[in-house]
């Protein structure tokens, strides 16, 4: 999995080389620090969607989520309610959506994909039911958190790391985090080794859809606004940034720090530097595909070659020969 | 004199099917009880019923002569009974320390948070490594670890959580000779300890040297049940089939024919194989014999188009094959029964009847249109040789069937392509007896018919039985040649190990 993260952090270089020979605001700092920014959404997005792909699963609903929870909180903004109290009702929307696809995925024993891809849909409904389909615009004084800084670091760089840092920390340093790795690998050993998979299964469907509604959050302090299509297709997004990092779809493997985070700037880097050389926006997805494509493709082949290289040598004389 | 593990009078039943009918058994602590029986006898059904897997319609479990109900593989391991499966329960993302641990990792607590205790957890597994004497990193991935080490950290794992009990089912059959020794030398350590063991194997001779008592099931009943001395390889063989099976290996009426029907002529491959060379006739039976690692499956997969080699040809029927991919030499009829039955050899949740299909259905094809009528004839009679009903074959999962009849659906599903040349790879590995001697004897029927069949054994028995000649390969090399008159098993091995034709 650090072989797979690797290919992210080539891509990455490369994207950065390119750009910053065409562009030659590319690489100032503050455009670096502007990446860093605009991908903290979708980072943490990522992040929880990765739990739920360590599981060999996947949350189609994360976008949703964010729709609901920005939803919620600008609702409640524009009502005139502390932000502290929008923040908490966005958590509770994150909490409640995770708790229902878990229930449904580990309790129910739905398909991952088929009862996320529902609560997408349900999600959705009820955005567009709290929004009445029009934009919810927030004052100036709220879009203004996306641009505070604490000690020098913008508020959504600090969100992004406190997340990334917790959800890293579950993962690495705690029983969960590594059953959750034992059960994406195996979910029958699992059971056999006396895990509760249900209880492991259900806890990063809930991890997911607080990430996601933290996302919704910071993404709608950077916009200030709820569009209709807030959050739509962040879910692509999402799993994208996580593949590109490394994370295996078939469970088990991956990590969100570096991985997962380098997927997530890879391809905001790649978006912004289209900005900035001015490229039409219709070629903004060919783009994408590429680098997805590329990051796999050297995923493949170094893969082939690492095959190849821990082939059973028998005869040792002629190993030596050729070394 | 105390018994540890006491099963008085078990029964259980399947969809009104009896499995096991009264069966009783008791070990006694710090003794090995051996436990043989057919694919099919009730072993597995006995043993997941001590791990707690299984409930038993009636009779008791005693362990330490108290009367246990028990609901789950955990309340069997709180009560000291480890059971280390077949397949092993072991995750190949995890290192090998993180392993030992799952579930209940030792935790600590910073900032009131529970977290995982590291350095309690790397100790803990450096002394259980060294206790199963495995010397390797606690960090390393499992994934990386060869079949034998898993075992051993399969064992580790079961002494974690003081195991008194331990009962290993068919712990050699993916190791190779000296992991298994390492075993064994590890179990017998472990009953000085006065650990308890039940031991489940084919391998008699393995069974014979270890158990202080044995037990034979047959058809769900206890047929025998006594100290070691009071067993021979014979007496286990009869009691387990119910019949004197003398003749293992039946003979064969036919002679080879010296027509070529796969030629290997200087087969190369720098740092695997060195060149081979080798005819295999029409109506012959050839073995290949050589240790663990010797380059015999490496040479099966170059031949069959898997691997790829640098030098050298592959002639088939007399031409030499132009292009090497497992797609032509199925069509050049050429057949390669793998030695990894469950990986390669079969789809394990596919029916039998889509399994038997995988092969051969363009035969049974005309302008990719498939024959029903013809192939549903060619899919029965394949069930009939492993004895599964028509409707059986459409809803059977493979997976549900014993190693055996699995083993000959994998041989019925390359004979419905009518192959010239067949590959057999450890064919017998993993089966009983009695399936042994039926594929026995459709390997038997397949030369008589004018096939040429290659056999890879590690077992010499099995080879001087079936084989006409037998090569035996040490280092990617082929280092002797044997006919029928000179089969001599002392030299064969000499060869393998590379001990010279010394007398």
């Amino acid at each position: 999995m650090l072989r797979a993260a690797g290919n992210g952090a080539i891509t990455f270089a490369l994207v950065l080389i390119v750009f910053g020979s065409i562009s030659r605001h590319f690489l100032d700092s503050s455009n670096l620090i502007n990446i860093v920014v605009q991908s903290s959404s979708l980072a943490i997005v990522a992040v929880g969607m990765t739990c739920t792909l360590l599981t060999a699963g996947i949350d189609l609903s994360v976008g949703s989520t964010m729709f609901v929870a920005a939803a919620v909180a600008g609702k409640l903004l524009l009502d005139g309610s502390p932000a502290s109290l929008a923040v908490v009702a966005a958590l509770g929307v994150g909490l409640a959506f995770g708790l229902t696809n878990a229930v449904l995925v580990a309790y129910f024993s739905m398909q991952p994909f088929i009862a996320t891809l529902a609560t997408l849909f349900l999600g959705r409904g009820l955005a567009l039911l709290i929004t009445q389909t029009r934009s919810l615009n927030l004052p100036d004084g709220f879009v203004q958190f996306g641009s505070r800084r604490i000690l020098f670091v913008p508020l959504p760089i600090l969100a992004m790391v406190l997340a990334i840092g917790t959800i890293h920390f579950i993962l690495s340093r705690t029983s969960l985090g590594r059953q959750i790795y034992a059960v994406g690998h195996s979910p029958s050993a699992a059971r056999v080794a006396g895990i509760n998979t249900r209880r492991v299964l259900a806890s990063s469907y809930v991890i997911c859809g607080l990430c996601a509604a933290i996302g919704g959050v910071v993404a709608l302090s950077l916009l200030g606004t709820v569009s209709q299509t807030f959050g739509s297709q962040r879910e692509f997004s999402a799993v994208s940034a996580a593949v590109l990092g490394g994370t295996s779809l078939f469970g088990g493997r991956g990590k969100v720090f570096p991985g997962t985070v380098i997927g997530a700037l890879l391809i905001q880097a790649v978006e912004n530097g289209l900005v900035l050389v001015n490229a039409d926006p219709y070629i903004y997805p060919l783009v994408t595909a590429v680098v997805i494509f590329s990051t796999v493709l050297i995923d493949s082949l170094r893969h082939e070659r690492f095959l190849k290289a821990s082939r059973r040598k028998i005869r040792l004389e002629d190993v030596s020969l050729a070394s | 004199m105390s018994h540890i593990l006491q099963v008085e009078a078990v029964c259980k039943s399947f969809f009104n099917v009896r499995v096991l009918r009264d069966v009783s058994l008791s070990l006694e602590r710090g003794h090995i009880l051996g436990l043989v029986g057919e694919n099919g006898a009730g072993k597995s059904t006995l043993m997941n019923i001590l791990g707690g897997v299984l409930t038993p319609d009636s009779g008791s479990v005693l362990v330490e002569g108290r009367r246990l109900a028990l609901r789950n593989p955990q309340h069997a391991a709180e009560h000291g009974i480890a059971f280390i499966h077949q397949e092993l329960n072991l995750f190949g993302n995890l290192t090998v320390a993180e392993n030992l641990f799952v579930p209940r990792f030792p935790r600590r607590r910073v900032l009131g948070f529970p977290v995982l205790d590291n350095k309690t957890i790397q100790q803990r597994a450096r002394q259980l490594l060294e206790l199963v004497g495995l010397g390797i990193s606690t960090d390393t991935l499992v994934g990386d670890l060869s079949p034998g080490e898993r075992q051993l950290v399969e064992i580790a794992k079961a002494l974690n959580v003081d195991a008194r009990i331990l009962i290993l089912d068919e712990p050699t059959t993916s190791l190779t000779n000296r992991e298994a020794e390492r075993l064994f030398s590890l179990i017998e350590r472990l009953r000085a300890k006065d650990i308890s063991m039940i031991y489940i194997s084919h391998a008699l001779a393995d069974v014979l040297r270890l158990c202080d008592e044995i037990c034979v099931l047959r058809d769900g009943c206890m047929v025998a049940h006594g100290p070691k001395s009071e067993f021979s390889f014979a007496s286990m063989i009869s009691l387990m089939t119910g019949q004197n099976l003398e003749e293992l290996y039946p003979t064969r009426q036919s002679r080879a024919s010296n027509e070529p029907k796969l030629e290997v002529r200087h087969l190369s491959q720098r740092g695997v194989v060195k060149d081979l060379n080798f005819r295999l006739n029409k109506g012959e039976v050839l073995g290949l014999f050589g240790l663990m690692g010797a380059g015999r499956t490496e040479l099966a997969r170059m031949i069959f188009g898997l691997d790829s080699h640098a030098e050298g040809d592959v002639v088939i029927d007399g031409v030499v094959a132009q292009n090497n991919t497992p797609h032509d030499r199925v069509r050049q009829r050429v057949a390669f029964v793998t030695e990894d039955r469950r990986q390669e050899g079969l789809f394990m949740e596919a029916s039998v009847a889509s399994n038997v299909a995988a092969v051969a259905l363009p035969a049974y094809s005309r302008f990719g249109f498939v024959d029903q009528d013809h192939f549903a004839e060619a899919v029965t009679r394949v069930g009939r040789s492993v004895g599964l009903s028509a409707s059986a074959l459409l809803s059977r999962e493979v997976r549900s069937l014993s190693g055996g009849n699995q083993q000959k659906v994998v041989l019925s599903k390359w004979f419905l392509a009518k192959p010239k040349v067949l590959i057999l790879d450890e064919p017998t590995r993993g089966v009983d007896v009695v399936a042994k001697h039926e594929i026995y004897g459709l390997m038997n029927r397949f030369v008589s018919e004018g096939g040429a069949l290659l056999l890879i054994s590690s077992e010499i028995e099995e080879l001087l039985g079936m084989c006409d000649r037998i090569l035996v390969m040490r280092n990617g090399e082929i280092c002797d040649h044997l006919a029928r008159p000179e089969f001599n098993s002392e030299r064969i091995l000499r060869s393998a190990f590379g001990a010279g034709a010394l007398p």
